[in-house]
């Protein structure tokens, strides 16, 4: 059984109630006092106008908890290796493209074209911080945040290099909401380093296995867990905002395969 | 790196089913692109179909992930003894120590334009019978291809537009180099669907004819679907051929989301990488299989890429002449392509190109070589400025 240990040197999040990681904290550390809100994504001033005014929720969203996450942190973002994990990526523009392809004309607009990819965050992420290190777009549908973690982890060890994880989901509207119901958008953001430094705020060993996913304290908060795949990270969240210590966690993954954590806040 | 064996490998495209019509395809320059007439599309271009997609039919086990894409990825997994030598594979290892690493760009998408088509006209509801999950999402084929093999090892989807299944290589890579597993299913699946007919199409990159990669008239892309897959094992095949992935190049353009980097310089990038994590200089490197998307932009950006890296000492082409391009696929399918060059012995000129464009200084060939290339080197590019430059070689 192999283990992989990595640590942790910032987060930054975006989500319903949730307007950064200073911000949140608290809040998901304690288990109380949490209040779901549409989510407030801080608009970025990192693209140039142009790429600005084209992009949609979702690269907003990333680029948000991103830079939250480098906003405190030692790291340039140029210089970061990137894994943008999502399990459905903009589902607005996604929406609009099925609907006029069903339509008469079928005209879809160069942007919105471009913004379908899977990997237009990572794109606009690039041009926004002239980030040209590797940069892998990804997905596990619901187990999506894990497999971007297990990923990161993986890439940091064997690279000998931080990596940025970005994992982040937003809504689709009618109809497709109806077949996949994602509640609110929700980002999360880690650099993920091989080494241990001053700025590690966790250590993490993780292995695969067979287990039964660890909930958060607190309903909403575990809502939030179960409804959004994003989200599927709270319990590391969670452990992390409630300070020094050890915590046996289990994160959703897939069915028949999780991801077991040995997390040590450090500080 | 410590070589990544290939101990199979499979590819189903527009020329044909399996290893074997492909190669026939490729040493007869033949091209499997056809005037569209997929579906209701009305676009006046060429695309490369796979024969017979819609008529693959999935076991009652695996009913639920019925679309395009996954259709498409089962023709091709049942090609060549693919199957039965990833199920010996398996047994070897293990179902947990084996992963899956596959590309698409648009999944089973398809299954939702066609769903909106049939709203209910009161509610706007879907058909009551669309599955969203083992279709349209971007995890769609892997979870396919994992519930195909009853895996419970690591599995995701790449979804960098056209570099997807190239990059999975690495993943299989890392994945492998931590210890985690000791075998990988890797490869990609692009099906043919409106969004991206209509999208390139919007973009003004759709070719009115057969693409001609690197051509002085190259005027666009022609689309096509395609699937291919590899298994990579840590230990060396005891039979048969010894290809391997000697080296992966990954970097990002910074550049622009749907324009390469004008100097080639995230694909330069990529290609260095590859070279120096095999440790091989660039007289080691016996063919290019370009990225060589027939548009103006692209074929001159890499073109300079290849130029300063390689000037006119390696014989190149593209083969998106024969196999259009599979987006999503078209890593996995050149990858393999490249390994039938090598197996086969012979160099596939590209086709459709009736003259090479002089500014472009790479030596790239229209005429198949009988020269055995030990070594080739496997570009591909996406949206979004992501690059990733294969090499593969014998060991």
């Amino acid at each position: 059984m192999s283990i992989l240990t990595v640590h942790l040197d910032a987060v930054g999040l975006c989500g319903p109630g949730l307007e950064s990681w200073n911000a949140g904290k608290a809040v998901i550390g304690s288990g109380i006092d949490y209040v779901s809100a549409s989510t407030t994504i801080v608009a970025s001033n990192l693209l140039p106008t142009a790429e600005r005014r084209r992009v949609g929720t979702a690269v907003k969203l990333a680029l948000a908890c991103a830079t939250d996450a480098l906003s405190e942190s030692i790291y340039k973002a140029s210089e970061l290796l990137s894994i943008f994990s999502s399990s459905g990526g903009d589902g607005d523009n996604c929406h609009i493209i099925c609907e006029s392809l069903a339509s008469q004309d079928r005209m879809i607009s160069p942007t919105r074209f471009t913004n379908s990819v899977h990997n237009a965050p990572s794109g606009y992420w690039g041009i926004a911080c002239q980030a040209k290190p590797a940069s892998t777009s990804l997905c596990a549908f619901d187990g999506s945040f894990s497999a971007g973690f297990l990923e990161a982890c993986a890439q940091s060890i064997t690279a000998q290099s931080p990596v940025l994880l970005i994992a982040y989901d937003t809504p689709y509207p009618e109809p497709l909401r109806a077949k996949r119901p994602i509640s609110h958008s929700f980002g999360i953001a880690l650099v993920i380093s091989h080494q241990l430094t001053n700025a590690s705020l966790a250590t993490v060993h993780m292995k695969l296995g067979k287990a039964t996913p660890t909930v958060v304290q607190n309903a909403d908060l575990e809502l939030l867990r179960q409804n959004v795949p994003a989200a599927r990270c709270l319990p590391a969240l969670q452990a992390l905002a409630s300070g020094c210590g050890r915590h046996d966690l289990v994160l959703d993954l897939f069915d028949n395969q999780q991801l077991i954590l040995d997390l040590e806040v450090l500080r | 790196m410590d070589p990544l064996y290939i101990s199979h490998y499979t590819l189903s495209t527009c020329l044909g089913h399996g290893r074997m019509a492909n190669w026939l395809a490729l040493a007869g320059q033949l091209s499997g692109l056809k005037p569209c007439k997929f579906e209701t599309v009305d676009l006046p271009t060429f695309i490369g179909e796979v024969q017979g997609v819609e008529h693959q039919v999935m076991s009652e086990r695996l009913s639920h992930h019925l679309c395009r894409n996954n259709q498409l990825a089962q023709l091709a997994i049942e090609q060549d003894g693919f199957a039965q030598a990833t199920r010996a594979t398996i047994d070897t290892y293990g179902r947990s120590r084996v992963g899956v690493f596959l590309g698409t760009s648009t999944s089973g998408i398809l299954s939702t334009e066609l769903a909106y088509r049939y709203r209910d006209i009161e509610s706007g509801g879907l058909p009551t019978d669309f599955r969203y999950a083992e279709t349209h999402n971007t995890y769609s084929v892997s979870g396919f291809i994992r519930d195909y093999f009853e895996l419970e090892g690591p599995a995701i989807v790449v979804s960098s537009a056209c570099s997807s299944s190239a990059k999975v290589f690495g993943n299989a890579y890392r994945m492998m180099a931590c210890g985690l597993i000791d075998a990988a299913i890797v490869g990609g699946v692009d099906s043919l669907c409106l969004t991206t007919l209509y999208g390139f199409n919007s973009l003004e990159l759709l070719s009115p004819e057969r693409c001609q990669p690197f051509g002085t008239n190259r005027s666009g892309i022609s689309i096509s679907e395609a699937a291919g897959f590899a298994l990579l094992t840590r230990d060396r095949p005891t039979k048969g051929n010894a290809i391997a992935l000697l080296g992966i190049g990954e970097s990002s353009d910074a550049h622009h989301m749907s324009s390469p980097h004008p100097e080639g310089l995230g694909a330069l990038a990529a290609m260095q990488q590859a070279l120096v994590m095999a440790k091989l200089g660039v007289n080691k490197i016996d063919y290019i299989n370009l990225h060589g998307t027939a548009t103006r932009s692209n074929d001159a950006a890499e073109g300079l890429a290849v130029a300063h890296l390689f000037g006119t000492a390696v014989p190149c082409s593209s083969t998106k002449g024969h196999t259009g391009h599979a987006l999503g696929a078209a890593g996995i399918v050149e990858a393999a392509l490249c390994m039938l060059a090598m197996e086969n012995e012979m160099i596939p000129g590209g086709v459709n190109t009736s003259e090479i464009d002089p500014t472009l200084h790479v030596d790239y060939r229209l005429e198949n070589m009988n020269l055995a290339p030990k070594t080739a080197l496997s570009n591909s590019f996406g949206f979004g400025g992501s690059n990733c430059s294969l090499l593969l070689g014998f060991t």
